[in-house]
């Protein structure tokens, strides 16, 4: 009896515990069971708003008018009811009508639809341009002009794994949040240029009214102006692959002050970042460097612990062939990636020193140390076959 | 053939050597050169893979019932959705139709059997070769394609062999739907009984021979599409290889040029459905039967020039988005006038409410507010805001299940006793269609919302707001799933020869040559084709 007592008292706790952990709406994301497009920070995202609302009205008027009619006729025309059935079966009078209202109808609603389309699709005269490169699965973004000309960096989903596995509570930014957001300035038309560096992935952020399928080989631009300074949030929206559902995409707008301070911000780092790519690293500092590069970049599919999955992932745990090969095979499968696979070129997303450092790390992690030939890569070896 | 003159007595068969009555065994059926065999055995297998493409269903709507990964690893959650919508697009939705159309065809045109009867029997035993296929590219290494039932390059590169097998199976499937196009053509056009004018035949014929048009002129396009991405992973083209100089959106232009008139060929033959069943149950003649025609041709004719619509979002010129803008929302005239014509059907008919007519009305109801979110999506604008997310994934599954599905599962109860011989179980039937109904609104009418609010499209995992609608989708996908067991108990009840038995014409306002015929329909029907006034 106690003991069923004790179980029926800790599972309230529980229930009640889970009721108290509320979900609140996202800033700048989804609110709780939204029902609607959001209003949106962009005029562009406001208009879509109206159109579809516009559509909505007009439709459910037609709807309620026909099934009212038809609805009527269930109730009326029943031959439980001794309804006695009429035999007309043509009308040209209301064929003709029922055929040109409608028409007529449609050509109202593509008219400010137009407009939009039109509007949307004018990127020209834009006050800043910035490029966003889908990858396998995270966002590059690179700013092509203004304070932040040339600052580039990755974009990943920082909900931690933990999170996403249970094993931790979750946030109500669960998903869409990210460690380096794409930073633009309040009021200024933004020109997006789109791409990819892989498959198909799509760039979009509802509160800001944009959808641009990223497409490798190909650039496509759209433009945006956000209204208010804050945080908006959005999601890849074309599947590419196991991880399409963990690469969001995260807006910051900041006020043209605080833009052009953290642009100065980000040149400075840059600058001091930049690895001088003819040092010699000792093993121990490619390592150390080299496991960071890998938990960025390679668990996703090689796991943290080496084993990857096979066939899909091969195991760089143990590989005689590459990671225990000769060094120039692996530097060329870093760089240029394997066809027909999911292994992708890192070459235009990483220096030669990460190339380097992360190399060394697979050839000396798990049970590869000591095993092999060339257990240390200098970025000098990368550059070189570059 | 039979090669007789016409004022022979029908008991005396013209072949010296014809078997009197069908076949005994299994060879009845692996030789069947029978349309009406042949029907049955169509449903049959789509049947199946109705319950094999709902399993994959009710598997991804489990995993999403609460954010976060419980059960499956996205890449085979991304093989669950992915055969999922194969499996019920060529081998749920698309046999089921090629079913009706062999029972019913030569029985509304008084025409003895279909124009090619072993082609026939091909065109079947083709898809479970294509299913098996399907299903064991689970058991390949890597799994199924996880790419989509659109397979876009250049995704559907990464993919291991059972991508293969998927594309081995969609050429399969494709012939057995090229061949069973041009079987219901030639039979439509040659083989009508005097007297039954173009004009004159039931619209089902109508339907489908306006859609054997489509999948004549369709499938191969498919066909090349897939070709194609077999030889960019295998044999060194670059069709859609960006880097090599080829354009991944080409997949696209040549997938949906395909894809477009396939969601035709998929609702075609059930506006013929309902075309028959709301005339005989409102006592009344089909209003506008000509229109009917037209408003058909034209859906057929406008399905070839709005593919894009499906690639709003891949970066078209202005130009480019209004016109597939405009072609699009022009569909809704034709489709607009089809709807009106059903309801101008039942306006002052005699009308009774046997499950064949609850499904065709509820057809009408559901599918035109697919039909509407269609019309919605078609505004480039408002594509752009919900493309690749759950409202897309609402609209479709309104039109393909409140529409495709219920026409067909109309027509089921319409002809089967037709089929049978008995009278299915009409309380059953009523039940099979409020609980589908109710439980395929609870399933799929949330999604409309998390669309619109942003949640994308082949996610194994979700944002905490959107969890709510989520299980409410999911609690209705499994008493949806569950309902169509209601169904098979149904069938296998009449089939087994339980219930009333059932006279030639059983519905008071069935109009059509099939009800002029014994039930269940002799093996051998109309061998002396009938005179039509």
């Amino acid at each position: 009896m106690k003991k069923v007592r004790g179980v029926l008292g800790a599972s309230t706790l529980l229930l009640t515990g889970a009721a108290a952990a509320q979900v609140g709406n996202m800033p700048g994301g989804p609110r709780v069971n939204q029902l609607n497009l959001p209003e949106g920070v962009s005029v562009i995202a406001q208009d879509i708003a109206w159109l579809h609302w516009m559509m909505l009205i007009i439709c459910t008027i037609i709807f309620v008018g026909v099934f009212g009619v038809m609805f009527y006729s269930i109730i009326r025309h029943r031959k439980s009811r001794g309804y006695k059935a009429s035999q007309f079966h043509e009308h040209l009078g209301v064929e003709v009508a029922w055929t040109v209202i409608p028409f007529l109808i449609v050509i109202g609603m593509a008219l400010p639809a137009t407009r939009t389309v039109v509007a949307m699709k004018d990127t020209s005269n834009s006050d800043l341009t910035v490029k966003a490169v889908g990858y396998q699965w995270k966002w590059g973004y690179e700013y092509l002009d203004g304070a932040a000309k040339d600052v580039k960096f990755l974009s990943t989903l920082s909900t931690p794994h933990s999170q996403i596995m249970g094993t931790e509570p979750r946030t109500d930014l669960y998903l869409m949040e990210v460690d380096n957001p794409l930073v633009v300035p309040v009021d200024k038309k933004v020109r997006v240029v789109v791409t990819s560096a892989d498959v198909i992935h799509s760039w979009m952020v509802p509160d800001l009214g944009v959808k641009q399928d990223a497409i490798p080989g190909f650039l496509r631009d759209i433009w945006f102006r956000a209204q208010k300074v804050g945080t908006y949030r959005g999601q890849c929206a074309e599947l590419c692959g196991k991880d399409h559902a963990f690469m969001p995409i995260v807006v910051e707008v900041l006020s043209q002050e605080d833009y052009d301070a953290w642009a100065a911000e980000q040149r400075q780092a840059m600058a001091a970042a930049a690895d001088d790519p003819n040092k010699e690293w000792t093993a121990e500092e490619l390592i150390a460097r080299g496991e960071k590069v890998y938990a960025a970049n390679c668990v996703a599919c090689h796991q943290a612990s080496g084993k990857g999955m096979p066939p899909t992932f091969p195991a760089l745990d143990g590989d005689e062939k590459i990671v225990l090969g000769p060094k120039d095979p692996q530097i060329d499968i870093v760089l240029d990636g394997v066809a027909g696979t999911a292994m992708a070129p890192f070459r235009d997303r990483m220096s030669d020193t990460e190339i380097a450092a992360v190399i060394t790390y697979t050839r000396n992690a798990w049970s590869n140390a000591g095993k092999g030939s060339d257990p240390v890569v200098q970025p000098s070896d990368v550059s070189a076959k570059r | 053939m039979s090669s007789i003159a016409a004022d022979h007595v029908p008991a005396q068969h013209g072949h010296d050597d014809h078997a009197h009555g069908p076949q005994k065994g299994w060879r009845r059926w692996l030789f069947a050169t029978n349309h009406k065999d042949i029907g049955t055995m169509y449903l049959i297998f789509s049947f199946m893979m109705l319950l094999e493409g709902g399993t994959l269903a009710l598997l991804l709507r489990t995993e999403l019932f609460e954010p976060g990964l419980q059960f499956f690893q996205p890449d085979l959650f991304n093989q669950f959705t992915t055969m999922h919508g194969i499996i019920m697009v060529f081998g749920a939705i698309m046999p089921a139709f090629v079913g009706f159309a062999n029972w019913m065809i030569p029985l509304q045109i008084g025409a003895s059997d279909m124009a090619f009867a072993r082609m026939n029997n091909f065109s079947f035993w083709l898809l479970p070769v294509g299913a098996i296929l399907l299903t064991t590219s689970f058991f390949m290494p890597g799994g199924a394609t996880a790419a989509g039932w659109t397979l876009y390059a250049p995704l559907s590169q990464q993919m291991g062999p059972g991508m293969d097998f998927a594309i081995l199976a969609i050429h399969i499937l494709g012939a057995s739907s090229i061949m069973g196009a041009i079987n219901i053509v030639v039979t439509v056009l040659g083989m009508r009984a005097p007297g039954m004018t173009l004009m004159k035949m039931p619209l089902f014929c109508w339907t489908w021979l306006i859609t054997a048009y489509l999948l004549i002129a369709v499938m191969p396009v498919l066909a090349a599409a897939v070709t194609m991405l077999l030889t960019d992973r295998h044999f060194g083209t670059a069709f859609f290889n960006a880097a090599a100089g080829g354009d991944p959106v080409l997949y696209q232009h040549v997938f949906w040029f395909f894809g477009h008139p396939e969601v035709y060929i998929m609702i075609l033959p059930a506006f013929g459905i309902v075309s028959a069943i709301v005339p005989a149950f409102s006592r009344k003649p089909l209003f506008g039967y000509a229109s009917m025609v037209y408003a058909t041709a034209a859906i057929a004719i406008l399905s070839f020039l709005v593919w894009a619509h499906h690639m709003f979002a891949t970066g078209m010129p202005v130009t480019g988005q209004l016109y597939f803008m405009y072609a699009t929302m022009l569909i809704s005239i034709p489709t607009g006038v089809k709807i009106f014509n059903w309801v101008a059907t039942m306006w002052r008919g005699s009308l009774s409410f046997e499950t064949p007519m609850l499904f065709a009305i509820g057809f009408i109801f559901v599918f035109t507010v697919g039909g509407f979110t269609g019309l919605i999506l078609a505004v480039a604008p408002i594509d752009i805001a919900v493309h690749d997310t759950y409202y897309v994934v609402a609209h479709f599954h309104y039109v393909l299940v409140a529409g495709s599905l219920f026409a067909l599962f109309g027509g089921a109860y319409y002809w089967l006793p037709k089929w049978t011989g008995r009278m299915y179980d009409e309380r059953l039937g009523k039940l099979h269609f409020w609980s589908s109904l109710i439980s395929f609104n609870i399933t799929f009418f949330p999604m409309h919302f998390l669309g619109l609010a942003g949640m994308p499209r082949r996610y194994a995992d979700y944002a905490l707001q959107f969890t709510d609608f989520h299980q409410i989708a999911t609690i209705g996908a499994f008493w949806f799933g569950l309902s169509q067991l209601i169904f098979l108990y149904v069938v296998l009840k009449a089939y087994s020869g339980r219930g009333e038995p059932a006279p030639a014409k059983p519905w008071e306002g069935a109009e059509g040559l099939e009800w002029t015929v014994p039930s269940p329909a002799p093996f051998h029907t109309f061998e002396e084709p009938p005179v039509v006034k």
